[in-house]
Parts: C-alpha cells; sequence; structure tokens
C-alpha cells in the first residue's frame, strides 16, 4: 500500500510527474465527457438536440489526456478541437451546460443559435472552434503560434486532425508553412479507423500518419491513443518541445470510433466483432480506471464519487437549460461585421 | 506637392501604417528582400525586418489561414496574393472561415488580403483576372477597388484600420500609368463605402471601378467633344458594401445609366447594380439599363484577343451614344 501521508508529488510509484488529485481530476473529466454525450443522445433521441450529433465514444482518453498536457487558465496555450474532442474542450474549460445550450440551439448559447455542436470558442480560456472545413484550422493555428514567436510569448498551440483530413490540401499547405516558420504547434493525428465510413487504406497510402511528418521535416510520435498516461506524457513532451523552440511536433495516437459519423450513421460498414472487441477490451476509460486501482493510485469509491458529482452535475446543467428558449428569428441580423452593425432586413418582411 | 504613382502611393501606404502600428505585418511570397514580384515591398523587410515582412512558402489557403490566426490574436496581417487570379487557391479559407468568424464565433478577424489584378497588359488566362465578384457573393468580406493614386494609398489604410477582413483589389495597368499629386504630411484615409463622383454631367451616367473608370473618363471627354453630351462618371471605390446612396443619387440626376466593368459580364457586380436601381429608382429610369464587361471568355494572350475580350473607351462611347440616343 503506497501511504497517503505527505507530499503526493513526491510519491515515487505515481505516473509522469501527476499529483493523486491530478489523476482523479483526469478521471472525472472522462467522465464528464462521457456522461454528458450520454445525456446528449437521450436529448437526441427526444428531438431536442437540434442537429447532429457526433459522439467521441472510445476517443474521450486521447483528448482529455492531450488537453490536460497544456498550461491551461487565462491566456495560455490554445488548442483547436474537432467533433470529437469534447473532451478537450471540458479540460480547457467549456461547461457542460455550453455544450447542451449549444447542441440544443439555445438563444443563450455559446453561439447564440448560429453554430452547430462543438463549433464555439473562447480564445481566453484556449480553445478554437473548428469549421467543418477539414483541414482548415491547421493553417489558422500556424498563424496563432507564429503570433506567438514573433511577440516572444511561451505559449503553444495544438490542433487535432483526423486521419481522413490529413488528405486535404490545407492539411498540407498549413503543417507545411508552420514547420518552415518553426511555430510552436503541436498537430495530434488521430487515427480512429473511420472517415465516415471510408477506411485508411483507402484514404492514404502510408501505414502510419506518424510517417507523413517526415515529409514536412518536423519531429513525430505514435502512441496508443486508449492509453490516457500514454498519451498525456507522449503529448507533454511534445508540448515542452515545442515551448522550448524545437517547431512543429506531430503525434499520432492510435484509436478507435466506436460510433458512427455521427448519431444517424448504423455502421453497416463496420465488423460488429470489431466494436465489441474495442469495446470489451480497449475501451479507454476501463483502461484508465483500471490502472489507477492496480497501482493503488486512487480507490473505489473515489471513482464512485467522482460518479456520482458528475451525473449530479450534468443533471443540474441539463435541467438549467433544456426548457431554453431558442433565439429569436431577427436576432440572425447583426454582427456579420463590425460595421455595419446588422445585415438589411429585405423589404418583404414589412409587406 | 510630390507626384506619386498607384504603385508608390499604395506603397506609401503600407509602409505608413508599418510606422503607425507594429500590429501591422506582411506576409506573402517573394515580399521580403525581393520586395514582391511587382515591387511594392521593396525596402520594407530592410525597414521593419523579417519578422514583420514573412516569405512564405506559395501556399496561398496557408497564408490567408495564418492571417486570420494572428488576427484573432490581435495582430493587423496584410497577406500579398503575388497575382490576384491566386486568390482563388485561398477561397474556401476567405470565404468558409474568415467571412463568418465573426459572425458564427465572434472572432474578429481584421486582415487585408491584396495583390495585382486585372488585365489590358497581355497576361492571359492566370494573370488578368478580376476575382470580385467570386467574393461579393459573401457576407462577411469587403471588397475595395481603388482608381486613382490617392485612393490606392487611402484605402489600404482604411483597409489595414477596417475591423473586418477586407479583399483589396489593385489594378496592375493602374500601377505606374496613373500618377497624382498628394500632400505630404497629410493622412490620407479613403472611406470604405464611400462611392467618388469621378467626373459630373447631366445627361448619363457611367457607373464603374478600377481600370474602367479613366477608360470611362476618356470615353467622357469624348462624348462631350464630339457629341456635346455631358456624362457623369461614378467610381464606387468600394464594391462591399455598395454606395448605394451615390448610385441613386447620380441615377436620379442623369435618368440614364451606364454600367462599366472590366470583369465578364454573367453574375458579375453590374447585375447586382442594375438589381438595385430597379428596386429603388426604378421610376426614375428613361431608359433600359446597359452593361458594357468583358466578354464571357478567359481572358486570352494575344493582344488581338484581349482587346477584343475586354471593354475598351470605344465600347463606352458608342453605349452611352445609345443611352444618349434612346
Amino acid at each position: 500500500m503506497v501511504s497517503r501521508t505527505g507530499p503526493t508529488t513526491q510519491s515515487p510509484p505515481l505516473p509522469a510527474r501527476l499529483t493523486r488529485e491530478q489523476l482523479l481530476e483526469i478521471y472525472r473529466y472522462l467522465r464528464v465527457t462521457r456522461t454528458l454525450e450520454e445525456r446528449l443522445t437521450a436529448l437526441y433521441r427526444q428531438s431536442k438536440v437540434i442537429g447532429g450529433l457526433f459522439r467521441s465514444l472510445g476517443q474521450e482518453g486521447e483528448s482529455v489526456a492531450s488537453a490536460y498536457a497544456l498550461e491551461r487558465g487565462k491566456n495560455r496555450d490554445i488548442l483547436s478541437p474537432l467533433i470529437r474532442n469534447l473532451g478537450s474542450m471540458l479540460v480547457m474549460g467549456a461547461r457542460p451546460v455550453e455544450i447542451l445550450r449549444q447542441y440544443m440551439a439555445k438563444a443563450d448559447g455559446p453561439t447564440r443559435g448560429r453554430e452547430l455542436n462543438v463549433h464555439f470558442n473562447n480564445l481566453e480560456l484556449g480553445y478554437l472552434g473548428q469549421i467543418s472545413h477539414l483541414g482548415d484550422m491547421i493553417p489558422v493555428m500556424a498563424g496563432i503560434t507564429l503570433t506567438f514567436k514573433l511577440r516572444g510569448e511561451p505559449r503553444v498551440g495544438l490542433v487535432y486532425i483526423g486521419d481522413g483530413a490529413t488528405s486535404t490540401g490545407t492539411f498540407h499547405e498549413g503543417l507545411n508553412f508552420a514547420a518552415v516558420q518553426r511555430c510552436p504547434l503541436v498537430v495530434i493525428a488521430e487515427y480512429n479507423r473511420w472517415a465516415y465510413s471510408t477506411p485508411p487504406e483507402q484514404q492514404f497510402a502510408v501505414k502510419d500518419l506518424a510517417d507523413k511528418a517526415k515529409g514536412y521535416g518536423i519531429a513525430a510520435a505514435t502512441v496508443d491513443g486508449n492509453d490516457v498516461l500514454a498519451v498525456y506524457q507522449a503529448t507533454k513532451l511534445a508540448v515542452e518541445r515545442a515551448r522550448g523552440g524545437a517547431g512543429v511536433q506531430f503525434l499520432e495516437v492510435k484509436t478507435y470510433r466506436r460510433k458512427g459519423h455521427a448519431e444517424h450513421d448504423d455502421q453497416h460498414y463496420v465488423p460488429p466483432d470489431e466494436l465489441d472487441w474495442w469495446a470489451k477490451q480497449n475501451d479507454p476509460i476501463d483502461r484508465y480506471v483500471k490502472q489507477l486501482l492496480q497501482h493503488d493510485w486512487a480507490e473505489e469509491r473515489d471513482l464512485s464519487g467522482v460518479d456520482e458529482r458528475v451525473r449530479a452535475e450534468i443533471d443540474e446543467a441539463t435541467d438549467a437549460c433544456v426548457d431554453e428558449p431558442l433565439p429569436q428569428g431577427e436576432t440572425a441580423l447583426p454582427g456579420v461585421y463590425a460595421n455595419p452593425r446588422a445585415a438589411e432586413r429585405l423589404w418583404f418582411r414589412s409587406l | 506637392m510630390p507626384e506619386v504613382t498607384y504603385l508608390e502611393a499604395l506603397r506609401q501606404g503600407l509602409w505608413e501604417e508599418m510606422e503607425r502600428d507594429d500590429r501591422v505585418f506582411i506576409l506573402g511570397e517573394d515580399v521580403g528582400l525581393y520586395g514582391g514580384a511587382f515591387k511594392v515591398t521593396e525596402g520594407f523587410s530592410q525597414r521593419f525586418g523579417a519578422q514583420r515582412v514573412i516569405d512564405t512558402p506559395i501556399s496561398e489557403a496557408a497564408i490567408v489561414g495564418a492571417a486570420a490566426g494572428a488576427a484573432h490574436m490581435g495582430m493587423r496581417p496584410v497577406a500579398e496574393m503575388q497575382f490576384i487570379d491566386f486568390v482563388s487557391c485561398a477561397y474556401d479559407m476567405l470565404t468558409n472561415y474568415v467571412a463568418t468568424a465573426r459572425y458564427r464565433a465572434g472572432l474578429a478577424t481584421p486582415i487585408v488580403v491584396r495583390g495585382p489584378c486585372g488585365g489590358y497588359v497581355r497576361g492571359g488566362p492566370f494573370h488578368s483576372q478580376n476575382p470580385e465578384a467570386a467574393f461579393f457573393h459573401t457576407p462577411g468580406l469587403k471588397i475595395v477597388y481603388p482608381a486613382t493614386a490617392r485612393d490606392a494609398k487611402g484605402l489600404i489604410k482604411a483597409s489595414i484600420r477596417d475591423d473586418d477582413p477586407v479583399l483589396y483589389l489593385e489594378h496592375k495597368w493602374l500601377y505606374r500609368r496613373i500618377k497624382e499629386q498628394l500632400p505630404e504630411g497629410e493622412e490620407i484615409v479613403t472611406p470604405i463605402g464611400e462611392a467618388r463622383l469621378a467626373r459630373e454631367g447631366k445627361d448619363l451616367s457611367i457607373v464603374t471601378y478600377g481600370a474602367t473608370v479613366w477608360k470611362s473618363l476618356e470615353a467622357a471627354d469624348r462624348l462631350e467633344k464630339e457629341d456635346g453630351v455631358a456624362a457623369e462618371v461614378l467610381d464606387l471605390r468600394t464594391l462591399l458594401p455598395m454606395d448605394d446612396a451615390a448610385i441613386m443619387r447620380t441615377v436620379k440626376k442623369t435618368n440614364k445609366v451606364l454600367l462599366v466593368h472590366e470583369d465578364t459580364r454573367t453574375g458579375g457586380v453590374a447585375g447586382e447594380i442594375a438589381a438595385r436601381i430597379n428596386e429603388q429608382a426604378f421610376e426614375w429610369l428613361d431608359a433600359p439599363i446597359r452593361r458594357v464587361t468583358a466578354h464571357d471568355v478567359p481572358l486570352p494572350y494575344a493582344p488581338t484577343l484581349e482587346d477584343f475580350v475586354l471593354p475598351q473607351t470605344e465600347d463606352i462611347v458608342k453605349a452611352a451614344r445609345w443611352l444618349a440616343a434612346y
């Protein structure tokens, strides 16, 4: 048994220089991500989610762990999440109630009903929402991290890219630009087997996404994306290198998308035993819990306590916003430009 | 007052903004020590350093995307397209990412994307384009297109200071052809969204922008001398947002309107102007609205072909005569 007395940071068996509190905090983010998505699924089935619902089931581990490796707080590191990086956003400070409002297109949501799902941002807290055109966030994050470099700020950017989106032109242009400029940028390439229904074999001719990094002259590593602590450690190393001036760092995380592209997708193209194996043998949260308990980094009741609090938190967030109104139609007009302040209301609306 | 070219005026405007505001920086292909393909940024790298005049890979999407990212962080990037024809490679970045950023996400993206456009220079299909119509359709962007040296300077300064993304179109045929006396020591800023009355007249209105402002002025001189027709010429200067009030003023004054642009006809800016006149000043018209534009073909290289395709002064004179006689 590990002694529970004394400063926990010095406890030798603890991994990756993380404290017990941090290990438990990571667990909490994993649990919030999964519980929140389960709640969204229920709301989707009740038609309260207006558009599509995109699950990160099986990928919560790499999302949470990679974001956890950043320096967080006001005006620190910035990441740009994808549709399956809800966990990353939560780690950076997005609140479950914001996610719920956004999915339900509420007037008080972060984009006041203008954008969908997790497409929103809080640059101060350090997350910049994606647009649907995959690859586009790489040049944008190149520009953000170029600014860090120009101003001599010790800040790092992290951008996610899916296996499918490494086929886009903007992925190439942005990565090459950032590599040439030696921007303090970490690129996390998520190999999750499916780009909608397209498998990697029909997406690219390299075996590992990390092979692509050679063509840009940047450092690359591959990590088991369902091993939470391994992802944390690999990202931490990449982030430290980027912060130290070593230029763009490319980290491939091998994981698996266990749900369809979105909730409507029945995954008929996926071998069922494959899904079963990933669910039973390689769930990132199960694996993390096993590690925590095996090494006595946490106790069962710590974890069940977290589970309970998270459920209550998600209930509370849902209750707070589920009956809120959608935005009024005419609020669609302002804010296209700083000046003029609002678009013209067309004449036939006044007839 | 020293006489400066259109290009020199643009250069001065950029230089003054770089001096005034250290958030302003330039990025593009060969803009650094080489000074840009047309020498717009000559001497900038020496004065402001490689950190503020950044040579980039041949990657228009990355140039515009990186400019957007920097703008989110409070910078004021000016992105050069070596020829504006290549802005199409950044079309996705500009229309999907940049133009929507404020609306969908509350993100300020004060970037300027500028570059040499236009024909009459034997540049062929890929070094002569006028891309305004492709972006005119995109809420969230502003488009300016100076015709004079004064406005080349005044609009680049206004564009850099504007809080919205601006596409700044500079006509390469005007670069060294137009000279104007500009006062030293006086701040020249041309407000975005305001047209300029380039010539007063009472018989008909020519509404135009860019290089065809000069061709329209030439035509107006001939009409006056040869026909005794007084044509008014309105230089739009900004295409988005469009100065409807100035357009309706001239329509209501002369009651006949000729729309002239160098871009091709179908889906061009003139069609939108005609629709607005129809909606806002129909009862003031004494003749159909007519257009003089490029023919609907890619711009060919041979002088004989290019001259045929593009609108010429002679075309404007003839069209104006047709209108005057209506």
